[in-house]
């Protein structure tokens, strides 16, 4: 361990003592009230804090790259909080107050680039004009439905995973974007339609027109069931009563190996057929999943806009409040789970009719986190985010095939970031993110 | 068969409440489910096992074990405290107005990070805990307990009676739990909200470390994935006791080691991961806000 | 004909008794109004009469039927409503929206309805929205359908409650502290307001501070202190009854 031999040296003299009460006041984010910025020791602060952070995270990260590697990322870390900084302070005398409701020194900075940028100029001006949105849809219709006739097969091929993952975000949108119930286990909904759909073809012989209203049921009755004992608890219990849901499930398929063939899997699950026509191509699979697709953004748009949405959206705003005009709170939770569920169930046969083979390892609290992400970076609530959502994530990582090793740091540190400076995603936002 | 279990069962029990007080401890205090605890844990065995390696090259474990496993121990407590801060700081702090869901998702994204970060750096095959204890121990009424397991019990122990200590009879212990109470009471009478969350970081991740060496030392191997698997059952030991309450979160962790333990013994050992969440859903259908949480009247 | 009976209504919580076996009853298209210094129990009263907390003991009726332990829903679809005394909007959702959702218990349509979009959903959702825009009306809040509930001001969200608890078609209407933090023109107007409720022939009972206000539209007083009903009775009565002069003000007086 050639690393481990340089690292120490360094840090023999322990690294600078994590008490609060120092490292606190000068890592800590420079706040008006302390008067820092334009004030006296601007010009000190500009070199001293910059070093300060950078000389800090390259420690933390020193047992585990060596010196060098230490090294360079202070350096790296140094010039690039010097120039944020230093950007900072020039916008601050251009803008004057933009602190907004945040001190946060890198909110800020992002702050400042977005208005530079403009805002999301493509995203918050589409929905004012009736015209464009119209020359746009057209244009996407085009797009996706032409797509089999100029794509490669490998985009089909995730064009395919994209529909298969839109409707199973849609359905944790009911939940978490509609309801505002954190269900941290969906992917177990997904894997109970996926392994109902093999088990009912594998086992029984039992085609995809006959597996998918029982796969479907099945998986409804499963979200009522867990619904049952989780809607008596509060938000984050209830989160992780579901993450814990998505763990049985999962174990359950891991082990029982007599009727789940366990780690293993469940191949040769045969492929649907409409009109005694085999679907295999994955060209006729993308017609196929996308009239699923289409169907599902069709029936939420339209539940979302009723009455029951409407009761949705209201606990999710205010169980009290909703209560009180008459909402039976419990049983809307109930059939939000369940409707949820639905969709994931379907999510999951189309994935088994697909791979033509599941195992439990696409079922993980990953896979629950991925669809939860969806959601959160489309838009909670927002029925076009969220399919926005749920191509981006499922584009995004082979998109970066090249740098596969680095896509889930990217994911990680992309997610803090969004909750940081785009909390509400690419399309929700007050008020709009409920008129699907 | 039965004491053995039992041991096994402490030893563990103890691992869980351990990094259980952490979850408790800043759930009480900022309401956030702390998903990155578990990373603190794993991040404290392999920097355990990064330094003893170290040590072990220059020498100095050959001159002194205990100095070695003393220096190892104090490091990674360091750094694991050192990670807790900063990720409070970058993570968590910027979202401390911001709706519930935000920084338990920023929570889930450092988690993230740090797991692909150890298994970028460190590889994704165990690491193994260089095997200096013998796994000598003594016999007690027919079971065999090893001296890691005495360590490990008793270390828990130890710092689980210091942490009640230092939350009943310090300054910054008081200040926590009236932080935990009413944040805002507590800031008019001159209580730094800050400093008492970075407390509450510090001390938790150092726990966690603590933890975290001791299952490397114990099973001699560590992943980068343990600490998803251990955070959650720990978290489910906090929940279990009623999470904000601390001696909940030692009941719980205690609790939930025995419970796999036996399980697994008398059960079946292909489904101990599925106890815990088992234990946890049926005793929240009880009794929904965990044994010792105290059931709140909705404020109207 | 008494629309509302609450009989030996006790609420502890712990060893504290925040209502403690109180009697009253209230009159069908009467104001009535519950005062009591702060602290008294007005509000948990009010909770309990809702289905929010659950009473240690007593028997609450309305039209005669028994409600104490029915849930929160049912109290409503029975016709009792409510407004909050710090507002409870569903903040983000649109003032016409807020009103629409409120008539829930009144509608019907259920999922199939709404996917295929059948006849009776469309009439069905073209009723809610007019409706609602009567209500809104009512309170003077035509102007704003589509303003976010939030960004309403304040006297306009406590009307707004107000068209809220409205739209689930009640026959009681329990207001808490409806003119709480209100310059005098709009207090003046909001008694108004509850002087139109009353046209309408809902029956009201409301929770004040400002004398000026329980004294000038309620019938009937109940005053609490510490959880006891100590007084009962017209403004005239109770403005001279010994023992409410005492609870304000205390004994010196």
């Amino acid at each position: 361990m050639n690393t481990v031999e340089h690292k120490i040296q360094n840090t023999s003299p322990p690294p600078p003592h994590p008490l609060p009460q120092g490292e606190g006041d000068s890592f800590d984010i420079p706040s008006p009230s302390r008067g820092e910025g334009e004030g006296g020791g601007g010009s000190l602060n500009l070199f001293l804090r910059p070093l300060f952070i950078a000389l800090w995270l390259a420690l933390l990260f020193l047992p585990f790259r060596g010196l060098k590697a230490a090294v360079i990322l202070f350096i790296i870390l140094f010039a690039a909080v010097s120039l944020l900084k230093a950007f900072k302070n020039y916008a601050g005398k251009i803008k004057g107050g933009l602190n907004g409701d945040s001190d946060h020194y890198f909110i800020n900075i992002l702050r400042i680039a977005v208005e530079i940028y403009g805002r999301c100029p493509y995203l918050e001006k589409l929905p004012e004009s009736k015209a464009r949105s119209t020359v746009f849809i057209l244009l996407m219709s085009v797009i996706v439905l032409t797509l089999p006739f100029y794509g490669h097969d490998y985009l089909i091929d995730i064009a395919v995973l994209s529909g298969i993952y839109i409707i199973l975000a849609q359905g944790l949108n009911i939940v978490v974007g509609f309801t505002g119930l954190l269900n941290l286990g969906f992917a177990a909904f997904y894997a109970i339609g996926a392994y109902s759909y093999a088990l009912l073809n594998t086992k029984l012989g039992l085609g995809f027109w006959a597996s998918l209203p029982l796969s479907l049921m099945l998986v409804t009755l499963s979200g009522f069931i867990l619904a049952i004992p989780a809607l008596r608890l509060r938000g984050d219990y209830l989160a992780i009563v579901t993450l814990g849901f998505g763990e049985i499930v999962r174990l359950v398929l891991n082990n029982w190996d007599s009727f789940t063939k366990g780690p293993n899997g469940i191949g040769g699950i045969g492929p649907p057929h409409i009109f005694g026509m085999r679907i295999s191509g994955i060209g006729q699979f993308y017609y196929f999943v996308l009239i699923f697709a289409l169907l599902a953004v069709f029936v939420i748009r339209r539940v979302a806009a009723s009455r029951i949405g409407r009761a949705w959206i209201a606990i999710r705003e205010d169980e009290i409040a909703s209560s009180s005009i008459g909402i039976n709170t419990t049983a809307y939770k109930l059939y939000s789970f369940a409707f949820g569920a639905f969709w994931a169930g379907l999510a999951g046969v189309l994935f088994a009719a697909k791979m033509q083979f599941v195992s439990p390892e696409s079922f993980t609290f990953m896979e629950s986190v991925l669809v939860l992400c969806m959601v959160i970076l489309g838009g909670l609530g927002s029925i076009p985010g969220v399919i926005l959502g749920s191509i981006i994530l499922v584009m995004l990582p082979e998109m970066l095939r090249e740098v596969q090793l680095y896509r889930m740091l990217a994911l990680g540190s992309g997610l803090v970031l969004l909750m940081i400076f785009r909390p509400q995603g690419l399309m929700g936002g007050k008020g709009v993110s409920f008129r699907g | 068969m039965f004491i053995q279990q039992l041991i096994n069962g402490l030893t563990l029990g103890g691992v869980y409440a351990l990094i259980a007080l952490g979850y408790t401890m800043v759930y009480g205090i900022l309401e956030l489910i702390n998903f990155a605890h578990g990373e603190i844990y794993m991040l404290g065995a392999y920097l355990g096992i990064i330094f003893l390696a170290f040590f072990t090259t220059v020498g100095l474990t050959a001159y002194s074990l205990p100095l070695a496993m003393i220096l190892t121990f104090v490091l990674s407590v360091i750094f694991c405290s050192a990670y807790g801060f900063t990720i409070e700081k970058i993570a968590y702090k910027p979202l401390r107005n911001a709706p519930r869901l935000s920084p338990l998702i920023s929570a889930i994204g450092v988690s993230i990070f740090l797991q692909n970060y150890v298994m970028l750096t460190q590889g994704a095959t165990d690491k193994i805990f260089p095997n200096l204890f013998e796994k000598a121990g003594i016999e007690f009424i027919g079971a065999r307990v090893t001296y890691t397991q005495i360590f490990i019990i008793a270390a828990s122990a130890v710092l689980m009676l210091s942490l009640n200590l230092f939350i009943t009879k310090t300054r910054m212990g008081k200040a926590m739990r009236a932080v935990a109470q009413d944040k805002v009471m507590a800031s008019l009478v001159g209580i730094n909200i800050d400093t008492v969350i970075s407390a509450t970081f510090i001390i938790g991740s150092a726990l966690a470390a603590v933890a975290g060496l001791m299952v490397a030392i114990y099973y001699g191997l560590v992943n980068y994935s343990i600490g998803y698997i251990a955070g959650i059952k720990a978290f489910t030991a906090a929940v279990l006791g009623g999470i904000g309450s601390i001696p909940g979160a030692m009941f719980g962790g205690v609790l939930l080691g025995l419970v796999e333990s036996f399980s697994a013994a008398y059960i079946s050992s292909e489904y101990k991961d599925a106890y815990a969440f088992i234990i946890l859903i049926i005793i929240l259908f009880i009794k929904p806000s965990g044994l010792f949480g105290k059931s709140q009247e909705e404020k109207v | 004909m008494y629309l509302l009976e609450v009989r030996d209504l006790t609420k502890h919580f712990g060893g504290i008794r925040a209502i403690d076996e109180v009697w009253f009853r209230a009159k069908e298209g009467s104001i009535m109004s519950i005062i009591g210094p702060n602290g008294a129990g007005k509000t948990t009263l009010f909770n309990c009469l809702t289905g929010i907390t659950r009473p240690t003991k007593g028997v609450i009726s309305f039209f005669d039927r028994e409600i104490t332990r029915l849930g929160r829903d049912s109290i409503v679809k029975l016709g009792v409503a409510r407004t909050f005394q710090n507002i409870r909007l569903f903040r983000e959702m649109t003032v016409i929206e807020n009103v629409m959702v409120s008539q829930h218990c009144r509608t019907r349509s259920g999922l199939l309805s709404a996917i295929i979009r059948s006849s009776s959903f469309r009439d069905e959702e073209k009723a809610i929205r007019e409706k609602a825009l009567e209500y809104l009306e009512l309170v003077g809040l035509e102007a704003y359908p589509d303003t976010i509930a939030s960004s309403l001001p304040y006297g306009s969200q406590k009307r707004l409650e107000i068209a809220k608890a409205l739209a689930t078609e009640p026959r009681l209407i329990l207001l808490d502290e409806p003119t709480a933090g209100m310059n005098p023109q709009e207090t003046g107007a909001m008694m108004g307001l509850i002087k139109k409720l009353q046209g309408l022939g809902k029956t009201i009972i409301l929770i004040e501070h400002d004398m000026k206000v329980v004294m000038g539209i309620s019938e009937n007083i109940v005053v609490l202190d510490h959880g006891m009903k100590i007084a009962e009775g017209t403004p005239s009565e109770i403005k001279c009854n010994p023992m409410v002069i005492e609870a304000y003000l205390g004994k010196e007086h």
